[in-house]
């Protein structure tokens, strides 16, 4: 990597003249979302500088990777949207991973965003420098640019088929200004998107090989420990040190902090010369902390609290249509729910951590981070740096579901280097991954629905009630109003259902426990209670649950057609044996639409989940296969967050640790997956998420139609 | 502390350490074989597996005391990118990976299942992979890549044992 590195510098000072790199890209707005795509189409291709593809004079082509692989395939996805255009294959680019400076643009891997906010841009890039390639050729063969392709990673003059390598062309491409609006290529001639094409990143992983956080190394480098108080909010109020000095290796305990961004707490830390020994050391300290009313995070508190807002008037999102109240008040049918979610940890496999390095006037950081450009401006606001003076290399993550995305431990690993002057790696324990958060926040949705003579909703509404992260976690202070973050997956224009009257609201009900995204976050949450309770209303009026649903999405034609690929490829309409039932959900989130159909059946050993299909529409697909994988992916991990857990505090302390008593998924509970991908020209959507949310609520619906018991609390009991 | 010879994928090395250690940071920390993962520190996940003479451990609850002469192996020893494992290369070809960081562990205790069960089914799959966790899902691939790998194993068996055709 360095080589590249040294001579793109090189380059870059020769001012675009003879060089023997050629470095290309685009400037991308710092928020890469929906709206900000549509800009980018129009303006902001080609006119910085940014390396995106190098391509060096030895027919080296290296490929930067903006956002942080954590198994959810940007690794693959990126570069194969440059490679496309580009004319290179797989096998003879090299991949790297930005380093979070501004100009690579947004880098967070968090949304479902990568490949929907980067189709287009990617893209572009590729084909500028393509077409700059291109343009060289002609230039050394003086011959018309029409007559010239490029294909394998050369250019070919088609009349003569002679062809020039890429690295021949490089010096002169580089003098060429950069195409604006490049051609992009017709979708028919794809070679990599939409292929099934194997992922880079897979060979290194079955061989041990791949870097993660927790494997890097750097000479001199301490380990630490960290001891924190169970109350996740305490106070030191004295440590005694003195056993864990004695343990051999360790160097040193310390007062430290974690900063979190509602609050610093402090902790306890062992810095040692191996890993193992910071943990006997820190399990041989004795800390006293400040005492805390146990009841200040209980969640069995805010449980109640949630229930006790239920009745209180909420804050309207956007989009209510009609006359809710009225149309409630008269209807022949009114039905009436609430259902609940419990905090949740995310547990990925490789729990937090990072290796810091302070030099005095510079910080160095390694770590399995889903920002790297937010873990730049967060480490130099709290080291008061410039964010020259941050250094990020950013290593593949050990699942991250959106707790890499919150940078306490980043922080912590800085201020230990820091205090102790020496490069510092910092790991969590499992268990402080489980007591210390962040969670996925708890809520409660309240459904209320109408129902005419008949049998057509006519008055729908969802008040959902929870804290707001953007509150919590992004500082923002709504007033009250409704968090525009929260209806995912139930907002107007994830849920278009067509209720003459129809209200979705929002109600915050404070919590200090603290809360981050969680793999498809709010989503997560509020289609459970959505999904659920549409078909109650479709039992409740005598429908069938499908049915009814088509009718509600009857002017959503993507909607409809999920829907009917559903019913088709899980026989959904064939008359199944006694002691099997079907469930199904469908919802919109992260721009992709999934459904899936649950089987259940009733065995000797209880009631089994037999198989799940799903059908998902993402709109245009980079790799079919990471789409299933995905899908696949959302499924166990949805299964777990609806039948494992929950995350409660209670007597001043987290009370799940490790996984024995905060259960996941194993492989004998693996239920038989199969996955449909709709095959059309949209544009993509995400992949990441949006196969999580109906699952919990179709695994619910198949449970009503077998036992007739309806779920309106997670985690559920499938014999409950 | 204590100097012990430890032997890891055939070669011997000699570490000073606690004899308490865990062999999963002995390997990692002091060896400096990083392809052993940490995932919960009392064997419940699965992702620190290796083999002591061939039989799956828990690595993070296998103190280096226990270990003695047996034979360490480690992802790294089970095969290469020019040399891969049966296993390795039906979890390629299933794509099996996506987060990756649990997989060293789900390997080695595949390659432990197909010693013990050159033709496992579902069943004996499930019982025998229960004990690691992939919290990405990957779980029916494993699954199927644990039927391939048994395929391939299996093909390349004659190879060795069978005797040239004779007079064709």
């Amino acid at each position: 990597m360095k080589p590249q590195h040294t001579s793109r510098r090189g380059f870059l000072k020769a001012g675009g003249s003879a060089g023997a790199l050629l470095a290309l890209g685009f400037s991308l707005p710092a928020q890469a979302g929906d709206v900000v795509l549509h800009k980018i189409e129009k303006t902001a291709l080609g006119l910085e500088l940014s390396p995106y593809i190098l391509i060096d004079d030895t027919g080296k082509i290296t490929l930067l990777n903006p956002r942080p692989d954590m198994g959810q395939g940007t690794y693959q996805s990126m570069p194969a949207l440059i490679a496309e255009e580009l004319e290179v294959s797989f096998d003879q680019i090299h991949i790297i991973q930005t380093n979070g400076q501004g100009k690579y643009g947004a880098q967070l891997s968090g949304g479902s965003s990568s490949v929907r906010t980067r189709w287009i841009p990617m893209r572009k890039a590729g084909a500028a420098v393509r077409e700059m390639l291109i343009q060289a050729a002609a230039n050394k063969w003086k011959v018309p640019v029409a007559e010239c392709f490029a294909e394998n990673a050369k250019v070919i003059h088609r009349p003569s088929g002679k062809s020039f390598p890429y690295a021949e062309l490089v010096e002169e491409a580089s003098r060429l200004e950069i195409p604006k609006e490049p051609k992009l290529k017709d979708p028919k001639d794809f070679k990599l998107l939409g292929k099934n094409i194997p992922k880079p990143d897979v060979p290194l992983k079955v061989t041990g090989r791949a870097q993660f956080g927790i494997d890097v190394e750097v000479p001199g480098m301490l380990y630490a420990s960290i001891e924190r108080s169970p109350s996740i909010h305490g106070k030191v109020i004295s440590f005694d040190d003195a056993a864990a000095l004695k343990v051999p290796g360790v160097k040193k305990v310390l007062k430290a902090e974690r900063a979190m961004p509602h609050l610093t707490v402090e902790t306890v830390a062992v810095v040692a010369t191996n890993y193992w020994a910071a943990m006997e050391g820190r399990r041989k300290l004795k800390v006293q902390w400040e005492k805390k009313d146990p009841t200040y995070l209980a969640t069995d508190t805010y449980s109640a609290r949630l229930k006790e807002l239920a009745g209180k008037e909420s804050s309207d999102f956007a989009g209510n249509k009609g006359d809710f109240a009225a149309a409630y008040a008269g209807a022949a049918r009114k039905i009436q729910a609430s259902y609940e979610t419990p905090f949740a940890a995310h547990a990925a496999m490789e729990p937090v951590n990072a290796t810091a390095w302070f030099k005095g006037d510079s910080l160095e950081i390694w770590a399995p981070t889903q920002g790297p450009d937010g873990t730049i401006s967060e480490l130099a606001r709290y080291l008061n740096l410039k964010p020259e003076q941050v250094k990020v290399n950013v290593t593949f993550l050990g699942g991250a579901f959106g707790r890499k995305a919150y940078l306490d431990f980043v922080k912590e690993a800085a201020f230990l280097s820091k205090a102790v002057g020496a490069p510092v790696k910092l790991l969590w324990t499992r268990e402080d991954d489980m007591t210390q958060g962040p969670y996925r926040p708890a809520m409660l949705s309240v459904l209320e629905g109408g129902i005419d003579a008949q049998g057509k909703i006519t008055a729908f509404h969802h008040k959902i009630i929870t804290e707001s992260i953007q509150e919590q976690v992004f500082k923002a202070d709504l007033k009250g109003k409704a968090d525009g973050w929260t209806e995912e997956g139930i907002g107007e224009k994830d849920s278009p259902i067509e209720v003459p009257n129809i209200r979705r609201s929002y109600l915050k009900a404070r919590t200090d426990l603290p809360i981050v995204w969680w793999r498809s976050v709010y989503a997560s949450t509020n289609v459970f209670g959505h999904e659920s309770f549409i078909d109650e209303l479709a039992h409740a009026a005598g429908r069938d649950p499908l049915d009814l649903r088509l009718e509600l999405f009857k002017d959503s034609p993507r909607f409809v057609k999920v829907l009917e690929t559903l019913a088709e490829k899980s026989g959904y309409r064939q008359k199944r044996p006694a002691g099997k039932a079907m469930g199904i959900a469908i919802a919109r989130s992260f721009s992709t639409i999934c459904a899936h159909a649950f089987t259940v059946a009733k065995t000797k050993d209880g009631v089994k989940i037999e198989k799940v299909v799903s059908v998902i529409d993402c709109g245009m697909v980079v790799n079919p296969d990471n789409v299933r994988a995905q899908t696949e992916s959302n499924v166990v991990y949805g299964l777990t967050a609806a039948l494992k857990g929950p995350i409660t505090y209670a007597d001043g302390a987290i009370q799940q640790s490790n996984f024995h008593n905060y259960p996941v998924l194993r492989l004998p509970e693996m239920p038989k997956v199969e996955v449909h991908i709709i095959d059309n020209q949209e544009a993509p959507g995400g992949v990441g998420e949006p196969g999580l949310p109906p699952i919990a609520p179709a695994l619910a619906n198949a449970l009503f139609n077998l036992t007739g018991k309806r779920v309106r609390k997670l985690p559920m009991e499938l014999n409950g | 502390m204590a100097l012990t010879k430890l032997t890891v994928n055939g070669k011997v090395y000699s570490v000073d350490v606690d004899p308490n250690m865990p062999l999963l940071w002995a390997i990692r920390d002091v060896i400096g074989l990083k392809g052993t993962k940490f995932g919960c520190g009392m064997a419940q996940c699965g992702a620190c597996t290796v083999h002591l003479n061939g039989t799956p451990v828990r690595s993070c609850s296998t103190p280096v005391s226990v270990v003695k002469t047996q034979k360490i192996t480690t992802i790294e020893g089970i095969g290469t990118p020019d040399h891969l494992h049966a296993v390795q290369q039906a979890w390629i070809e299933e794509q099996v990976p996506q987060c990756g960081y649990c997989q060293s562990g789900q390997i080695m205790s595949a390659v432990a299942l197909l010693k013990q069960k050159p033709n496992p089914s579902d069943e004996d799959i499930d019982t025998y992979m229960q004990g690691n966790i992939c919290r990405c899902g990957t779980y029916q691939r494993i699954r199927s890549a644990i039927h391939k790998a048994s395929g391939l194993l299996q093909e390349k068996k004659p190879v060795k044992t069978t005797p040239a055709p004779v007079g064709k």
